[in-house]
């Protein structure tokens, strides 16, 4: 396993199975009376987060206070990045201090990527602008695979604003990886540009019809549709987008009873998702929640612990 | 002062000797063949194996003095355009202040000429402080001593169709050209900083679409066929550009352009890890992009080289990739790129070059001692490079106060070795003198 993770590509498919199956063990600590493990007692990471987050934060927080690193969480606004200090900077006096990683979270593209050349310590991406959400990816994985079981063949349909999703571009790297078929839908507006040979070069499908796409799904990822998009004319009105690509109740009708539904959250209830398929039986959300500290733990564990056995 | 250069290949037609007194060639021939007169010499360039070129003129640089002289002044930009080959170079508005007053242009001037190593033209700015309203005080400035022709709110462009057409009228009066950044904002904002394409879409960098450019391009030259007045499109980026530049030349447009060494060479892949070394307005474009253009250097469609030397402080180039500052640097390695990309492909020959790096940006610039033939009468402003010298760029090397060299490591074919500014030798051996 690389060093640090950054982008999905630094995971093969062995190193994705194994930070899940470590993330099936950490989840049951999840559950214990007692949840702190002493794995990574004396490590210190720190949260470096420019763009507000709750779950994400939170969760990395939780994931390492439970392996026993001191967690100490740095947020962009009360930052000196406020003060005119450059990220350079701000990321190699916060290195000087001796910490062993970061876990960052900013509003611009490649910027873990970034940081990674400029420290020696270990980089999480927790999000960089549109690119990257790999821990996102990951965790979708296991919530899909615990439902649905080996992901090799399932048929997995992404829907929604493409265009600016870090969690889309994490998760086709990873259900490739993992050997699933994906299918992206939105309106044409709401695709990444060159999409197309994107598509045919990493062996995806493009779609502008979801009721077409439905029904053969195994798992229907639904994106947040950001309101302020309308004024950027990406879409006339919520109410046309939810008639073309909203998981309306009537649509619940198309998938299969098998079907899962996962959002990656925070949701717009009414806009991409109706309330009636965000709780319906076939929802992971709350589980996509639970996975996520999980999921974090794991990648700690082996970014910081190295290849050594779970004590 | 006489100088005396012996030698070299006459823009690729054949060696000869070049005798200089006073800064004006005044004897052309073989010192062997006793044509050259026998009067003393006091300083004399052996020329073996060198080509001579009119010195080279460049229609585009960024000297940021005023304003960010942490960055490059005037004399260090000059240093760097002397190395690079450049005789003269203009340099662009967008300082701090802008040079949008007579007084501001002929600070510019004098501070070019008391460095004294290249002319230094100022470029004035079409409208008050770049803001793109109202047009700053183009007659002020063409008739102050600065003698400003090229006006240029470059960095923005000239939305307003209104005021873009005012400024193509205004200036016939005085023989003035408008050269345009063309980048509409609306379909490439401020933020836009990747060639809009797959490369764009996987590392989630905010588009910059060919057709930004090209809508400009197109309104701007029916605006010059309009009004009748010359225009000139700045670091041309796209093959849909060069189409439309094309088809209006051929209606007798009055219509120039210009492209960059690095849109010559560099391709949008390079973004690929988010270093912002490689982030420019325009982006660096795919492949089929750079082949088109370099075409279109070579059948004249664009008219010249012009580097967009653009030095920015190491601290505003280490941010974030879409919140670092747009620009490399230019003046020192144009000729190398120029002749590796151009020449060594044989799309271009020495009088090629001599078109394209000299005697085009001279005319568009109206500037008269520059871009001229080598030839007896003629300001001794010269160039001597050699063809077939071998450098590998190393940014700590410029002579630029910047280091924001896209070119580092890369090994070129073909070296600057000597600079003559009327008649006396700015760099010699690829040395300042």
């Amino acid at each position: 396993m690389k060093r640090s993770l950054l982008s999905m590509n630094d995971l093969d498919r062995q190193d994705i199975l194994t930070i899940l199956d470590t993330a099936g063990s950490m989840h049951d600590v999840q559950h214990r009376e007692v949840k702190k493990l002493p794995t990574l007692r004396g490590r210190t990471v720190v949260n470096l987060f420019f763009e507000d987050s709750t779950r994400t934060r939170s969760s990395f927080e939780i994931a390492g206070k439970w392996l026993s690193a001191d967690v100490i969480n740095i947020s962009g606004k009360g930052s000196s990045t406020s003060k005119g200090e450059s990220l350079r900077d701000t990321v190699r006096t916060v290195a000087a201090m001796g910490v062993d990683g970061f876990v960052i979270r900013h509003s611009a593209s490649g910027a873990a990527q970034q940081v990674s050349q400029w420290v020696d310590a270990v980089v999480i991406n927790a999000g960089d602008g549109l690119h990257e959400h790999p821990t996102q990816a990951l965790l979708d994985a296991y919530t899909m695979r615990q439902r649905l079981g080996d992901l090799e063949g399932l048929h997995v349909a992404i829907v929604g604003d493409l265009t600016h999703s870090r969690v889309l571009r994490s998760n086709l790297i990873c259900l490739k990886t993992l050997g699933a078929r994906v299918t992206v839908v939105a309106p044409p507006t709401l695709m990444p540009a060159g999409i197309q040979t994107w598509s045919q070069t990493e062996g995806f499908d493009t779609s502008y019809d979801l009721d077409a796409v439905l029904p053969g799904a195994d798992a229907v990822m639904m994106l947040r549709v950001q309101r302020e998009r309308m004024s950027g004319g990406f879409f006339p009105t919520e109410r046309e987008y939810t008639v073309g690509y909203g998981l309306t109740r009537e649509r619940l009708r198309l998938l299969q009873k098998h079907t899962v539904i996962c959002h990656p959250g925070p949701m717009n209830r009414g806009l991409e998702i109706a309330a009636d398929a965000a709780d319906a039986a076939q929802s992971l959300v709350l589980d996509q929640v639970s996975a996520g500290v999980a999921i974090r733990m794991s990648v700690l564990y082996h970014l910081f612990a190295g290849e050594g056995s779970l004590s | 002062m006489n100088l005396l250069i012996k030698g070299a290949d006459l823009i690729g037609t054949g060696r000869q000797d070049v005798l200089v007194r006073d800064g004006v060639v005044s004897e052309i021939g073989m010192l062997a063949s006793g044509l050259l007169g026998s009067e003393t010499v006091d300083q004399t360039i052996e020329a073996d194996g060198l080509i001579a070129l009119p010195g080279l003129v460049d229609l585009h640089t960024h000297l940021r003095e005023p304003g960010r002289e942490d960055a490059e002044t005037i004399a260090s930009g000059s240093a760097a355009a002397a190395v690079g080959g450049f005789t003269a170079i203009l340099a662009m508005a967008n300082t701090t202040p802008v040079t949008d007053t007579a007084e501001a242009a002929e600070r510019v001037l004098d501070l070019g000429r008391l460095a004294a190593l290249v002319d230094v033209q100022p470029v004035g700015a079409i409208t008050k402080g770049l803001a793109g309203e109202e047009l700053a005080e183009l007659a002020l400035m063409a008739h102050s001593r600065a003698r400003v022709r090229v006006f240029s709110d470059d960095g923005r462009c000239v939305q307003d169709a209104r005021v873009m057409r005012r400024a193509l009228e205004y200036v016939r009066a005085f023989g003035g050209v408008v050269s345009q950044h063309a980048q509409d904002s609306q379909l490439a904002d401020r933020h836009a900083c990747c060639h809009e394409g797959e490369l764009s879409g996987r590392l989630g960098l905010p588009g910059w679409p060919g057709i930004a450019e090209e809508v400009i391009v197109a309104r701007d030259v029916m605006l010059a066929r309009h009004t009748g007045s010359r225009i000139h499109i700045a670091h041309v980026s796209t093959a849909g550009s060069v189409e439309v530049i094309r088809w209006a030349k051929a209606q007798g447009i009055a219509v120039t352009a210009e492209v960059t060494p690095h849109h010559l060479m560099l391709t949008t892949d390079l973004l690929a890890g988010y270093d912002p070394t490689f982030k420019v307005n325009p982006p660096l474009r795919p492949a089929e992009d750079v082949q088109v253009l370099r075409a279109a250097l070579a059948d004249g469609t664009i008219d010249a080289v012009a580097t967009d030397h653009a030095p920015h402080a190491r601290h505003d180039k280490e941010h974030t990739f879409i919140n670092a500052a747009f620009g490399v640097l230019g003046l020192e390695t144009a000729f190398s790129v120029v002749s590796d990309v151009m020449v060594g492909s044989g799309l271009l020959d020495w009088a090629g070059v001599a078109r394209v790096m000299s005697v085009a940006p001279a005319g568009i610039a109206g500037l008269s001692g520059h871009g001229r033939p080598i030839a007896v009468g003629e300001p001794a402003n010269l160039t001597l490079v050699d063809p077939s010298a071998t450098v590998t760029v190393d940014r700590e090397a410029s002579l630029s106060l910047s280091r924001n060299n896209p070119w580092h490591g890369r090994r070129l074919t073909g070296v600057v070795h000597a600079t003559v500014l009327r008649g006396l030798p700015t760099v010699l051996k690829g040395e300042l003198v």
